[in-house]
């Protein structure tokens, strides 16, 4: 179970206010679509979320417990580039996170556990259609590829969180629907929460449960910086696929 | 007709186009001798091909009278066990530190500050300083190749650390990484090729730095011939060393270049 409760949440470099006054709560395996004019903070509000930057005032609130502002493996992350390891096959970037988890000197799995986790890479690679291309190296696959792929190696560590950093955006058209299937296979699958940043209203629409729109309520011509953005619209949508309810 | 950058000789082409300078140069080089020999037989300064066989030969083949040794391969040897101590001490060093200040900012903060201005000592002015405290043996012409090469190795690889984008470290710690496990894990394996290419770079420089060490104190060596042999002009076996050390160094440079293929294939395209 992952209930996200963020109160308060402000996010502010020196003058420049970028959130104001957020407040949401965010039910287990919700599936959040955020949209926003581009520089309202949305990937500000994702980075607070997998604890690279700090919130300024308020607080994130993960089942009860406050967020730790340090990536951990109870939040997955997929950005829109750059998240695969160049220098492993697709196989051993799907391992990676087993071998991180369990073997915490060497980082590498032998025998039987070895076995065992190869075993849960072949079933995920198959799932996402990469099972043939198992044996080659990220920079050999094409985007689509190396973003499923990306996915795949967050949802097999099992976080409770999965966030996702527009993964989509740098895409063909044409094979987004693609991706849209397979995301929501592994998200009902996996049970996670799930936030995605995306610039692409439609797909905000089509995939999400909840659709955030970060906007300013306020603004001041003389002083564009003094107020930040919050959240002006929250939209619960395809309550159907919600898998609490359903 | 197309512009002259638009056209790409064929591969024979392209293969004797390389081969060009080097027989223009030994063409060259037979002309001269042979202007300078007809008019003095006594000439030092150009001594005719035959020579050279019969130097190498001498030096490689026969024992020497004296010492009874072969002196080619002595001073080969001598000369590459000084140098691949220092290229492998070196290498370690500056992967080890580099990595560290590549991957923790405290060390960061606390090395390449030291490491920027230790690497600005010209080594060759602080080559005394070995010969006194180390002594004129082997250790003082190893330190002065590792004091030289392993600052630029240490900044090489930090700064390639540096480049490693942040998603990937990010992503790495969402996976359940320690410091420890993104160090070996992520970071080692993605500048061991930086290595190779950091070491192959710095080759002339170590070359550079053994044969001045050599050269100042020594008893065996490729640069310690060179200098001794200096003293009678002797260009017949000044010459072939010199041949023979490029070829060394172009052979270790190319030997470097197929083991990063062969060994991180997937850096080929990235």
């Amino acid at each position: 179970m992952a209930e996200v409760k963020i109160r308060r949440l402000w996010k502010e470099y020196g003058a420049q206010v970028v959130l104001e006054n957020l407040n949401l709560t965010i039910a287990d395996g919700e599936f959040v679509t955020i949209v926003g004019a581009s520089g309202c903070g949305k990937t500000t509000f994702l980075k607070m979320l997998l604890g690279v930057e700090k919130p300024t005032r308020g607080e994130i609130l993960l089942d009860g417990q406050p967020l730790v502002y340090e990536p951990a493996p109870d939040r997955g992350i997929v950005f829109q580039r750059y998240s695969l390891f160049p220098h492993l096959t697709v196989t051993e970037n799907l391992l990676l996170g087993l071998e991180l988890a369990h073997s915490r000197v060497l980082g590498r799995l032998f025998g039987r556990a070895r076995r065992q986790a190869l075993e849960r890479a072949r079933a995920l690679l198959e799932e996402i259609g990469l099972y043939t291309a198992r044996d080659k190296y990220p920079s050999q696959l094409s985007g689509g590829m190396q973003q499923r792929l990306s996915i795949a190696q967050s949802v097999i560590c099992q976080p409770k969180i999965l966030l996702l950093d527009e993964p989509f955006g740098a895409l063909d058209p044409g094979i987004t629907a693609d991706m849209h299937e397979i995301i929501l296979r592994l998200w009902e699958a996996n049970r996670m929460t799930v936030f995605m940043v995306t610039h692409d209203v439609k797909e905000s629409f089509q995939l999400g449960t909840r659709l955030l729109v970060f906007d300013k309520k306020r603004h001041d011509p003389q002083a564009p910086e003094a107020y930040g953005a919050t959240v002006t619209y929250d939209i619960p949508l395809n309550r159907n696929r919600y898998p609490i309810a359903a | 007709m197309p512009r002259l950058v638009n056209l790409h000789p064929s591969r024979g082409t392209g293969l004797l186009l390389g081969l060009l300078p080097f027989v223009i140069l030994v063409f060259a080089y037979v002309l001269g001798s042979n202007a300078r020999l007809a008019e003095n037989p006594d000439d030092k300064l150009l001594p005719a091909p035959s020579s050279f066989v019969e130097t190498i030969n001498k030096y490689a083949f026969e024992e020497d009278r004296r010492s009874g040794q072969r002196l080619w391969w002595v001073d080969t040897g001598a000369s590459l066990k000084r140098l691949l101590v220092a290229l492998t001490l070196s290498a370690a060093l500056g992967l080890a530190l580099g990595l560290a200040i590549g991957a923790i900012p405290y060390v960061r903060s606390l090395l390449l500050p030291f490491v920027a201005a230790f690497g600005m000592i010209p080594p060759l002015a602080i080559l005394p300083i070995l010969f006194i405290v180390l002594g004129l043996g082997e250790t003082a012409k190893v330190a002065l190749i590792v004091i030289g090469i392993t600052p630029i190795v240490v900044r090489d690889i930090a700064l390639r650390a540096s480049e490693i984008p942040s998603e990937q470290l990010i992503k790495a710690q969402t996976l359940g990484a320690s410091s420890w496990l993104l160090a070996v894990r992520v970071l080692l394996p993605q500048l061991l090729p930086r290595l190779i290419d950091t070491i192959r770079l710095n080759l002339g420089c170590a070359w550079l730095f053994l044969i001045a060490a050599e050269a100042i104190a020594s008893t065996e060596g490729l640069g310690y011939r060179i200098f001794l042999v200096r003293r009678y002009m002797a260009m017949d076996v000044i010459l072939p060393y010199v041949a023979w050390i490029t070829a060394l160094a172009f052979f270790m440079d190319y030997a470097l270049r197929r083991a990063r293929r062969a060994l991180f294939p997937w850096a080929e395209s990235v």
